[in-house]
């Protein structure tokens, strides 16, 4: 394969993947991260009275500007999920998880977070979790360390 | 209206490979030149040039800079890059063409998946707030899309299975297969999940390759080839980001862009579907509207061998081989782009 095209050695350089910006998150994203660092779960609502979680910016279906914050949750329910049995160094918890939608009470969309279910077994759709945050919160997403099942 | 007498009169790839030594650009240069050599066209006389690729795959910025030396830009030449599936390069060297001052153009896309972990490389593709700092992987979101579909009803896991096995059938008649073999749904099942109700061979290969199409316009394209293959419709549109916010168990934008690109559900002799996950294709089936009697993925599909960012252009190449040797008149073939098919192109090719 290699030797029309006169490869004798490979030659290798190394990269690193990141993301090095510093950006303002504005007054939707902003409250959303914000409201996570404080323990809270925020939505918007849209003209039809709908609650988008989490919060965004502009409604996907219409465009429509998005203004309006609610709190949600705190408890919400599994729509749909999977089974992380090897975790990457990316993931969130360094032990087998599910990757799930959770809707928040209140809420009439999910958003993909992990569970910390411990077992594939205590998985099914329409279980109920609970959010537990992190002690030292730094306004980010993984402030919300992960989902518990609720008994 | 769009014009229609835009065609695929040239096409190469390299074959689907889990690791090649090469670079990117040392992949592209034989098969652009392959595909210029195909096509017949004197290689200084193409009007314009236009590259897919992604920089996150080489891992540095501009790095599909270096993709040109394929082309050959010197003397200078009009080019354009998107940061997406060669596919969408297609398009739009489609929509450049129809200024009608050029009658010839090429297009390519590349990518190497072999250097970087897949599952850690493409979550840096999502939104930067809410998903990529979760590391919400692809294999992960494609394993949510398979059960809201397992628990629609609209599927089952043995439908999966069929899927692979077929494709891998499939694609022992393709040379540039990486996976292929005669394997059966009851011994697929028994493998363990990986994401789960995904087992690994729903899953893409991990795969390194290039590809390259010509187009011609016209009286340009039937004098360089016997039976071009048209271009009757494309078109591209995008569904929300959120996996949350929309139903995973349908593809909107691949209906629009069906019926923009004048695909109307009517008979269609093959489809070329980049359905990277299985159950995508039986998502992608419905969303087109493509009748039972239309073979799908003749090739193998992407199941069979998955080189990112030309795998979307490979689905249009391998539908027009078909149109130009003869065994198919009327070919849909489909491109995707981000993740579990939010964004969806669909080409409509016919012969004369």
């Amino acid at each position: 394969m290699c030797s029309d095209s006169g490869v004798t050695e490979l030659r290798t350089s190394e990269t690193k993947l990141e993301f090095p910006y510093t950006r303002t998150v504005g007054p939707i994203v902003g409250a959303f991260l914000t409201g996570l660092r404080d323990g809270k779960l925020l939505g918007t609502r849209n003209r039809d009275g709908r609650v988008l979680f989490p919060a965004v910016e502009y409604d996907p279906e219409t465009g429509e500007a998005l203004t309006e914050t609610v709190e949600v949750g705190p408890e919400g329910t599994v729509d749909g999920w999977t089974w992380v049995a090897h975790p990457t160094p990316k993931h969130p918890l360094d032990r087998p998880f599910a990757f799930a939608l959770i809707r928040p009470d209140g809420a009439d969309t999910a958003m993909v977070h992990a569970v910390d279910a411990g077992d594939e077994a205590t998985m099914s759709t329409g279980m109920r979790v609970a959010p537990r945050f992190r002690q030292e919160a730094k306004g980010i997403v993984t402030d919300l360390e992960a989902w518990e099942p609720v008994r | 209206m769009p014009a229609t007498d835009i065609a695929v009169i040239g096409f190469a790839q390299t074959p689907s490979v889990r690791d090649d030594a090469r670079s990117e650009v040392q992949l592209l240069v034989p098969t652009v030149a392959e595909a210029i050599e195909m096509s017949g066209v004197d290689r200084r006389e193409i009007g314009f040039t236009c590259a897919g690729s992604c920089d996150y795959l080489t891992g540095g910025p501009f790095a599909f800079v270096q993709n040109l030396e394929a082309a050959g830009a010197w003397p200078p030449i009009a080019e354009s890059h998107v940061e997406a599936d060669g596919a969408w390069a297609l398009y739009e060297a489609w929509v450049r063409l129809q200024e009608g001052d050029i009658d010839t153009a090429l297009v390519f896309g590349s990518g190497k998946s072999s250097p970087a972990n897949p599952l850690e490389l493409w979550p840096q593709q999502l939104d930067p707030y809410y998903l990529a700092p979760l590391g919400v992987d692809p294999a992960s979101l494609a394993g949510i899309q398979a059960r809201a579909l397992l628990e629609s009803g609209k599927a089952t896991e043995r439908d999966f299975a069929e899927v692979v096995a077929r494709s891998r059938r499939a694609a022992r008649s393709n040379p540039n297969a990486q996976l292929k073999g005669d394997v059966d749904a009851d011994a697929l099942l028994a493998e363990p999940y990986f994401s789960s109700p995904l087992r690994r061979h729903d899953l893409p290969p991990i795969t390194d390759g290039a590809a390259a199409v010509v187009l011609a316009r016209g009286d340009k394209a039937r004098q360089l080839c016997s039976r071009p293959a048209w271009i009757r419709g494309l078109d591209h549109r995008v569904d929300p980001h959120q996996p949350g916010m929309r139903d995973l168990t349908t593809a909107p934008s691949a209906t629009l862009a069906a019926r923009k690109a004048g695909y109307d559900g009517g008979p269609v002799d093959v489809a070329e579907l980049c359905a990277v996950f299985s159950p995508q294709e039986i998502i992608l089936r419905e969303a087109i509207g493509l009748p039972e009697a239309t073979e799908i993925n003749p090739s193998g599909g992407p199941l069979a061998g998955n080189p990112v960012m030309a795998a979307g252009l490979i689905r249009i190449i391998e539908a027009a081989a078909r149109i130009i040797d003869g065994s198919a008149n009327r070919a849909v073939a489909h491109a995707t782009g981000g993740q579990l098919l939010q964004q969806n192109l669909v080409c409509l090719l016919e012969g004369e």
